[in-house]
Order: structure tokens, then C-alpha cells, then sequence
């Protein structure tokens, strides 16, 4: 799947339709037969008032105005399902919505403040949380296990491991951090982190907010910080680090050897399964995250890891694998649900938690780092706290530590 | 020290300075002397008792308290009398009264001060800066200096004497037309509660992290007898009106039972709670300065704490209830 | 009507914050300066009333680490010129501050006239006094502070401000203008400038450069800083420790041990 990146900013004043159908890509959105299955399988297709069909239309109509001018792009999550739908394949989650997006964005009176708080925070800080960048490798104190940090100790390493903001600031995140540390100490890889180096990824600001500048700037740094060491791969346990760098850091010379440490583990099963000896007795249900899911297709490899914990029983949610429903977090939707509600919308990790509920299931299991607090927390505003929520690589853990 | 008056009261800042103003006195061998502006302000000198005399500038254009126009009454009778030091509370009715002053004097100021002491003869004030995070000593040489003080200097209750007080009523000019003119008070939207009349605050701060965790606050709240308050960001997002808005832009509450979540402690807030019986703090910050005036902290992620205290005080209720 | 707006960068306090060697300040090299957040609002404020009554906005400064971003910020958000002072040295004092903005708005043409000065109240490093009075006292200018909304009239010659007051009042004034008001909060959240239009700033526009008066003698009188230091760990609170469950209990029965339950 290879992919352009969309033209980088252009300001209010240069963005014609004409400039956004010019790339093949571009080309490719007036091939739209107007079949409408982008608006029904968006999660928050009854409220969007400009669909990804209505855009189209909308923009070949010539009626630019209208679709940059409504805020309704801010409940896109960025979740692929339309792109994953359409049947001319057009590659709406990358092409048109961001562009789109990031018009909107400018024109835009009122930002909501949660999510102005977070792009200011990314580019003050490096992280949405507004966390000083000389903490980011504090969560290393307590891993258990010993962590290179690659600007203490610069020797070369196999596995750069690009931890990402949530992964080292959040505590949930940080609890997966620690479990995806052991599981590579267990598996004895050479890897080794960026620790106070590292800036976020950059992917919820790019096209997903409508801030390609923020994202520009904070690819630069990692750009550079990449280029000072001696690493034969990158492996990111960010689902979202996973997408920007695979489709997003190509055009400035990211040509790394990447993986996302679900499936690196997957193709380690051999040498974990003897690990895991503690019997864990409850019953799974996973749940596809939209990056790792539907935009790069690693549907089998969590499934794989999970089948391989004793005592584990995998049970799927009504709406699995291709078809799932977005957890809210993406295109900035984590940081708008203050927004959202306002609105009146139904939080979307409250709608997918009733389909893990129904399922039966005592784990609610996911491979993206928005998604535990989340659904943690939707579990909590739906009183039905006997489910827990926990990473695939915490799960992988508990079975090791016997 | 300049007394401060707010719709027909003498503020408790007030109170703190003099309890302040009286130890440096007594300390150096000095007169205490409170500056009272406004109408008929001769019936609450008797109030500030702990003061050795009690000069009441009388003119109508001061029964607001505008700093500009302050500056204005205060710089001759200050030049005039030169005492060793300007006690002023710092609120948002006085911000900028003591840098105005001490322009108009010759004198240096200095704001913020949280203590103020003499060291070798010189006055030493501690003074808070960067939003807390450190303080800074500064020493005044000179003749003259203007201290801005932030609230809970001293307690309050040691600057409620009630000794019979000389009273001077001074002429005051100003000029007819003045520059900065108060129109009138704008009135806060009726709250439906009153949070300065609550044994119980549930306070909570940015660390709720979302409104929709207000109903399980609220829980708390109504589980011990009170009501829930907030602290400025979260009256600034919406989550609660004015009306519960603790702090130096709020109110000032003295409950008897002051529970933070999530708050940080910064001073705009802990100046209208510090007064409270029991101050218990939940914060996931170990650092976070709300603990050090809280009696009890506890270091937790708020959203964890609140159902698990919810419950622990149902299960008592209901033990008691079946005892 | 013409306005002007002190910006000034302060420490961010996110970061841990270190002690220069002699105690007397931070550590200069360690410090991250960021934009005074008062004064950021005192910005939206000043294009906040350039948007309802026409004029031009001018953002003026003392040159400072990590200032040229803040102006080229404002000149994003809508500013017409960004100045910056330079030459004045370093240092936390407000008061020295405000001696170097009051002589160069004295001496400058260019910034004449100003019908209004907006600033931030205050900042996390005053200590000698509060810019926006200093301003107004140093050039003769009527003051009026914990300003949380502006109008001016039509003749630009009068503004009408309110002030916050304690218990949730509001205090409506009117001032002569020109005249300098202290920020408090601007009628909105300041605005967003996306990174792209920040860094087509930083291309296309440019920021005004005017050196400070030659230091002549300081005269503002000062106190002296003899030390600054982490406050005392005067930790009052007794903590109480374990999972939440044990801690609730903990306090439980320190609440129905004081008859708070």
C-alpha cells in the first residue's frame, strides 16, 4: 500500500478543489459513484453532515464553502471503515479527509478547547498530555527489566522500540509499556528506546486533526533523532506511531525496517507459547483496532497471540475484524468528547463496550494504547465493572509470571 | 495597612494584616497604623482594634475600592507620614493598588509576600513565585516600602482585637474628574446552593478530567452532607457555574469538611479554602502543592477514589443503620 | 484606535525548575521561557476589539529566549507589527522591564498614538510590582486591573471595562482613554494558530527591532533578592497509603472519628 501524503499546508487562500483533484489520488475521488456505503459504515454517519459521499458531491459540485465551513469534519474519528468500504477504493482516510480537514481547521472560529489544548501541548511539549519531554523516560524506573535508553547508552541496537506519548506518560499506558518491555526481555531482543528524544509520532495531528504543520514539525525532530543512531529496526507499540510511520514518514526518508509489536510478537510465537504457563481462565474478546485493523490488516496476529494464553477462550464481537467500530479516539476524538457531548452523541467506546459486554466476555482485550482508558472508562459510566480492560501484551504477561 | 472593605464588610484579608502589622510593630518598637477609605467608615474603625490608630479617609469617590483612585487619596498621606512599611492584602479589588503606591512614594514594592519578618533590623519579605514552585527572600534597605500580601498571611482570627482605637478622620482631595470611574457591581447569577454554608465541600479541579465524572462528585457530596464546589478551570470549562467557584476570583469557604479531587493547589485556590476544619486532598502528585495545606492527602488517580470512598461510606451507613 | 500589547515570557513552570548556582534565580540555561498566559489573553482581547472596532494591534516586547516564536505567534493570530527591545539585559525584575517599555514608548515615534495598552494583571515572576500599573504610573497613563472584558467607544476616548471582584461579582468601570488595564481573561480562550500559518509567519513577516535607552539610573527604587529557594516541604498532610479501597477506609474512620460522617 503505498501512499503520497497529501500536498502539505496550503493556505486558506491557495486550497482549490483544482489543487486537491490534481494527484493521482486526487483523481481517483471523481471516480465516486456517489453508492453512499462511506456514510452508513461511519460510525458517526447519523450525525456528519458532510459524509465522505456529501463531500464528493459537494466538491465537484464547486461548492467549496460550504463543506469547509461546517464543523461536522470534527466528529470524522479516522477510523477507515469508509475507506475499507468503498468499492472504488478510494483512499478517503488518507487523501480526502485530511485535506479536508485541515481546511476546515483553518477556517475554523472556535476550536474546542480540549483539543486546542492538546495541539498546543504537542507542540509545546512533544505530547498531548502537556507532560515535560524530560519525563518521558521516567515510566523506565519501574519496568522491571532493564531498558536502553538510546541518548544515555548510544551503542547500536537491533530493535529501536518507539514507545510513544501515551506509552510513557499515561498510566495505563505506561502499565502496557512495562509488559511490552518484559515480553521483549523474555524473548531476549536487543532493543533499546529514544527516551526523552522521542516527540510524538505525530499521526492524531496530520490529516486525522487537521494540523499537517504540527505534524510536519514534529516528524522533523523524530526525522533527526532517527539519524543520530545505529538501529536495524524500528518497532512501535503505538498503533498510531505504527500508521504515521508507515504511510506518512516515507516521503522524508523513513525507510526503516518497521513492525508494531503485536505482530513482532505474532512471529515470535514459538519462542513465547513455552512461556506462558499460568493459566489465565477467562474468556476474551478482542477488539481490531482501526489502525492496526482495518489500514494495515493485522486482524490473525492478536488473535494468534491470545489463542496461544492457557486457559483463554476468544469470543468475537458482533462487529470484528474489518467491520469493527472505532474505540472514538482517533482524529482527535480523544481529547472531544467534552465536545461530543455537548452535542448529544453517544460516545463511541460506550457503544463498542456493550458489544464486548454482550459477547460475555470477562476481558476486553485491544492493541492500541487509546483505547484501555477509553473503555475503562465507558465500563465505569456503564456500572458494568466486572469486565476489565487490558493490552494484549499485559495479558501475554500475566500468563508468563506464573 | 490599607484596610480593605467589601460591600459594607471589612474583608478578612484585612484582619490578616493587622494580625501581621501588629507583630512587626510590636517587633520593632512601632505604630500601627490602618488606613480605612470610604464614607462613614468611623463606625468600622472600632473593628480594627489591633490597630494604634486608625486614620479614616472619608470621601465618597473611595467607597469603591479603586486602586487608581487609592493611589490617588493614599500617596500624600503616605508621603507625609513615612512609615517604615505599606501593609496591603492583595485581592483582586486591591491588584495593583501596591505597585501604584509605591511609584507615587519613591518606594520599592514588593508582591506576593506570604511572610514578612525582621531580620537585622531590615524587613525580610517571603515572597511566592512560579506559581509556587519556589519562593523568594527579598530585603528592603531603604525608608519605605510597599508589601503586597497574599491571603492567609496570619490567621485572621489573631487580627480581631477589640481594644478601643484612636481614630483620625483625614481630609482627602481628589480631583472632580477622575479618570478611572466605578459604574456599578454586576451581581453573580443565583446559584442554587450557597457553598459558603456547607459543612461538607467535594471540591473538584482538573484531575475529575471529564464533566461526566461530576454525577459521581456529586455522590460523594450528597453521601457527606454537603455540596460539590470547583476550582477555577472547572468553572471555566463549563462543568459548574460561578456560584461554585472556590478561590481568589470565587468565594472563600471555611467548611468543616474540605475534600480536593484533583485540585492542585495552586495559590488563587488555596486562598479561599485554606481556612477550612479538615482538608483532606486527593491528587496523583506527590509534589502537587494542595498537600501542603491539606491535612490528609492521598496520592490517587481521583476516578479510582471516588467510587471506592463512595462505597467504603455506604458500607458504614448501612452498618450503622442495621447496628 | 491603536493598540498596544506588552508581551512577556516567563519560565515554564511544567518543567522542574533549577537554581542558578548562587541561589539567586533559575538556572538560566535549564529555564524553558514561554509567553505569560495573561498576557496571552490580554492579546486575544486586544484582536478581540481590533475585529469589533477596526484599528491595528501592535505586540511589543523585551527581547527574551524563545520570544521571536510568541511574536511571530501574534502576528499569525492577527497582530499587525510584532516589536521587540533589545539590549535591556536579563532578569526577572518588573520593574526594570517596565522603566526600559515606558522610556521606548516615550522616545518612539512610531508607536505613537497608543489608545490603549493592554497587559496581563500579572505573571508567575513578579516580584517587585506589576507591570501594567508600573506602565500606567511611568507614563502617566490611568490604570484599571483584573480586567475580564473591554468595549471602547466610538471616539475611541473612552473604554468601558469590567472588573472581577470577589464572590462571583463583576465591577463595571469606565476610563479615559489612553490608559493601560490589567488582564485578568479575554472574552474567549485564546485563539489557535496552526503550526503551518505560525511557520508562514516566521517566512513572510518580519519583527521589528529597537534598542533600549542607554541604562541611565534606575529610577524605580528597588529591594534587594537575597535568595530564592524550593519551599520548605512545610507538608502539612499526614498521607495515607494503599489501594483506594484502603485508603476510603482509612479515612472513613478518620471522618466518624471527628463526627464528619
Amino acid at each position: 500500500m503505498s501512499q503520497s501524503s497529501p500536498a502539505t499546508l496550503q493556505e486558506e487562500s491557495e486550497f482549490t478543489v483544482e489543487s486537491l483533484f490534481a494527484s493521482p489520488e486526487g483523481r481517483k475521488i471523481l471516480t465516486c459513484m456517489q453508492c453512499g456505503m462511506c456514510a452508513s459504515t461511519c460510525p458517526y454517519g447519523d450525525v456528519m453532515e458532510f459524509s465522505p459521499r456529501r463531500i464528493i458531491a459537494t466538491l465537484r459540485e464547486g461548492d467549496m464553502e460550504r463543506v469547509l465551513t461546517s464543523s461536522s469534519l470534527l466528529n470524522c474519528v479516522a477510523c477507515y471503515a469508509c475507506m475499507a468500504k468503498c468499492p472504488r477504493g478510494i483512499r478517503l482516510g488518507e487523501v480526502l479527509l485530511p485535506v479536508v480537514k485541515e481546511q476546515v481547521l483553518l477556517r475554523l472560529k472556535d476550536i474546542p478547547a480540549e483539543l486546542q489544548k492538546a495541539l498546543q501541548n504537542m507542540l509545546a511539549y512533544g505530547n498531548p498530555e502537556g507532560m515535560s519531554p524530560r519525563k518521558r523516560a521516567d515510566w523506565v524506573k519501574d519496568a522491571g527489566v532493564p531498558v536502553r535508553i538510546l541518548p544515555e547508552d548510544p551503542r547500536p541496537t537491533d530493535v529501536l522500540w518507539f514507545v510513544e506519548c501515551h506509552g510513557a506518560y499515561h498510566p495505563r499506558g505506561v502499565e502496557t509499556s512495562r509488559a511490552t518491555a518484559k515480553l521483549f526481555d523474555a524473548l531476549e531482543v536487543d532493543f533499546a528506546i529514544l527516551g526523552n528524544e522521542e516527540r510524538c509520532a505525530g499521526e492524531c495531528s496530520r490529516g486525522a486533526e487537521g494540523e499537517p504543520g504540527l505534524f510536519d514539525l514534529l516528524r522533523e525532530h523524530n526525522m533527526a533523532t532517527f539519524g543520530k543512531y545505529s538501529f536495524k529496526r524500528v518497532v512501535t507499540s503505538g498503533a498510531h506511531a505504527y500508521d504515521a510511520f508507515r504511510f506518512n514518514y516515507g516521503d522524508v526518508g523513513f525507510h526503516y525496517p518497521l513492525e508494531h509489536t503485536t505482530p513482532f510478537f505474532s512471529d515470535r510465537l514459538d519462542q513465547l507459547t513455552p512461556l506462558l504457563k499460568k493459566e489465565l481462565n477467562c474468556k476474551v474478546t478482542y477488539h481490531d483496532s482501526c489502525c492496526l485493523g482495518r489500514h494495515s490488516g493485522f486482524y490473525e496476529e492478536p488473535r494468534r497471540l491470545l489463542r496461544a494464553i492457557p486457559g483463554v477462550e476468544l469470543v468475537e464481537m458482533c462487529h470484528n475484524r474489518v467491520n469493527s467500530i472505532c474505540c472514538g479516539g482517533g482524529g482527535g476524538g480523544n481529547w472531544l468528547d467534552t465536545y461530543y457531548k455537548s452535542k448529544g452523541y453517544e460516545r463511541l467506546s460506550e457503544r463498542r463496550v456493550k458489544e464486548a459486554i454482550a459477547t460475555g466476555a470477562d476481558v476486553l482485550a485491544s492493541s492500541c494504547p487509546y483505547e484501555i482508558p477509553r473503555f475503562e472508562d465507558a465500563l465505569k459510566v456503564l456500572g458494568h465493572e466486572e469486565m476489565v480492560v487490558r493490552d494484549v501484551t499485559e495479558l501475554l504477561v500475566e500468563a508468563m509470571e506464573g | 495597612m490599607v484596610a480593605e472593605q467589601w460591600r459594607g464588610g471589612i474583608s478578612e484579608v484585612t484582619h490578616e494584616a493587622l494580625a501581621l502589622g501588629r507583630e512587626l510593630a510590636d517587633a520593632s518598637h512601632a505604630k500601627l497604623t490602618a488606613v480605612l477609605l470610604g464614607s462613614g467608615g468611623g463606625d468600622r474603625a472600632e473593628l480594627l482594634g489591633d490597630a494604634d490608630l486608625v486614620l479614616c479617609l472619608d470621601h465618597p469617590s473611595l467607597d469603591e475600592f479603586v486602586p487608581a483612585v487609592y493611589a490617588e487619596a493614599l500617596s500624600p498621606l503616605v508621603a507625609g507620614r513615612e512609615p517604615r512599611c505599606v501593609l496591603i492584602p492583595l485581592t483582586n479589588l486591591s491588584m495593583g493598588l501596591e505597585t501604584l503606591l509605591s511609584v507615587r512614594i519613591g518606594a520599592p514594592a514588593v508582591t506576593f509576600c506570604r511572610d514578612l519578618q525582621i531580620v537585622d533590623g531590615r524587613l525580610q519579605a517571603r515572597c511566592v513565585v512560579y506559581g509556587g514552585k519556589l519562593e523568594a527572600t527579598l530585603q528592603v534597605s531603604g525608608p519605605t516600602a510597599v508589601l503586597g500580601l497574599l491571603p492567609g498571611v496570619r490567621p485572621a482570627a489573631a487580627g480581631t482585637g477589640t481594644r478601643k482605637v484612636e481614630v483620625e478622620v483625614i481630609p482627602v482631595s481628589l480631583p472632580e474628574a477622575l479618570k478611572v470611574r466605578f459604574k456599578e457591581h454586576v451581581e453573580p447569577e443565583a446559584g442554587d446552593v450557597d457553598i459558603t454554608h456547607q459543612d461538607a465541600l467535594v471540591a473538584v479541579g482538573r484531575g475529575l478530567m471529564d464533566e461526566e465524572n461530576l454525577p459521581a462528585a456529586e455522590e460523594l457530596a450528597k453521601l457527606l452532607g454537603g455540596a460539590v464546589c470547583g476550582s477555577r478551570p472547572t468553572i471555566d470549562q463549563g462543568w459548574l457555574p460561578l456560584s461554585r467557584q472556590v478561590g481568589k476570583s470565587g468565594y472563600t469557604v471555611k467548611p468543616k469538611l474540605y475534600l480536593a479531587l484533583g485540585i492542585s493547589g495552586a495559590p488563587e485556590h488555596t486562598e479561599g479554602m485554606r481556612g477550612a476544619g479538615l482538608i483532606v486532598a486527593v491528587n496523583m502528585d506527590r509534589q502537587a502543592p494542595i498537600f501542603q495545606v491539606a491535612h490528609y492527602g492521598i496520592v490517587a488517580d481521583v476516578l479510582d477514589l471516588m467510587p471506592a470512598l463512595a462505597a467504603a461510606i455506604e458500607s458504614r451507613k448501612d452498618a450503622a443503620g442495621h447496628g | 484606535m491603536d493598540i498596544l500589547v506588552v508581551l512577556k515570557m516567563v519560565p515554564d513552570i511544567v518543567e522542574e525548575l533549577t537554581l542558578a548556582a548562587d541561589g539567586t534565580g533559575l538556572d538560566r540555561d535549564q529555564v524553558r521561557m514561554i509567553l505569560s498566559e495573561l498576557d496571552d489573553r490580554a492579546l486575544e482581547e486586544a484582536l478581540l476589539l481590533k475585529e469589533r472596532h477596526g484599528g491595528n494591534v501592535t505586540a511589543l516586547a523585551l527581547d527574551a529566549p524563545d520570544l521571536d516564536e510568541a511574536l511571530f505567534a501574534a502576528l499569525a493570530k492577527g497582530a499587525d507589527r510584532a516589536v521587540k527591545v533589545t539590549g535591556a539585559g536579563e532578569g526577572p525584575s518588573t520593574r526594570r522591564a517596565a522603566t526600559v517599555l515606558g522610556q521606548v514608548l516615550e522616545r518612539e515615534e512610531s508607536l505613537k498614538p497608543v489608545d490603549l495598552i493592554l497587559t496581563g494583571v500579572q505573571a508567575i515572576d513578579d516580584l517587585d510590582g506589576l507591570l501594567a500599573p508600573l506602565l500606567a504610573s511611568l507614563l502617566g497613563l490611568p490604570f484599571l486591573g483584573v480586567v475580564i472584558q473591554v468595549s471602547v467607544d466610538g471616539s475611541a476616548r473612552k473604554a468601558m471595562a469590567t472588573k472581577e471582584c470577589p464572590n462571583g461579582f463583576q465591577a463595571r468601570f469606565e476610563v479615559d482613554l489612553p490608559a493601560v488595564l490589567g488582564i485578568q481573561s479575554a472574552e474567549k480562550t485564546p485563539r489557535y494558530v496552526p503550526v503551518g500559518k505560525l511557520r508562514a509567519a516566521m517566512k513572510s513577516r518580519t519583527i521589528e527591532l529597537l534598542p533600549a535607552s542607554p541604562a541611565g539610573e534606575a529610577a524605580l527604587a528597588a529591594s534587594e533578592l537575597l535568595e530564592m529557594e524550593k519551599p520548605e516541604e512545610a507538608v502539612q498532610a499526614e498521607f495515607l497509603e494503599g489501594s483506594p479501597e484502603e485508603v476510603s477506609e482509612k479515612l472513613c474512620e478518620i471522618l466518624s472519628g471527628r463526627s464528619l460522617m
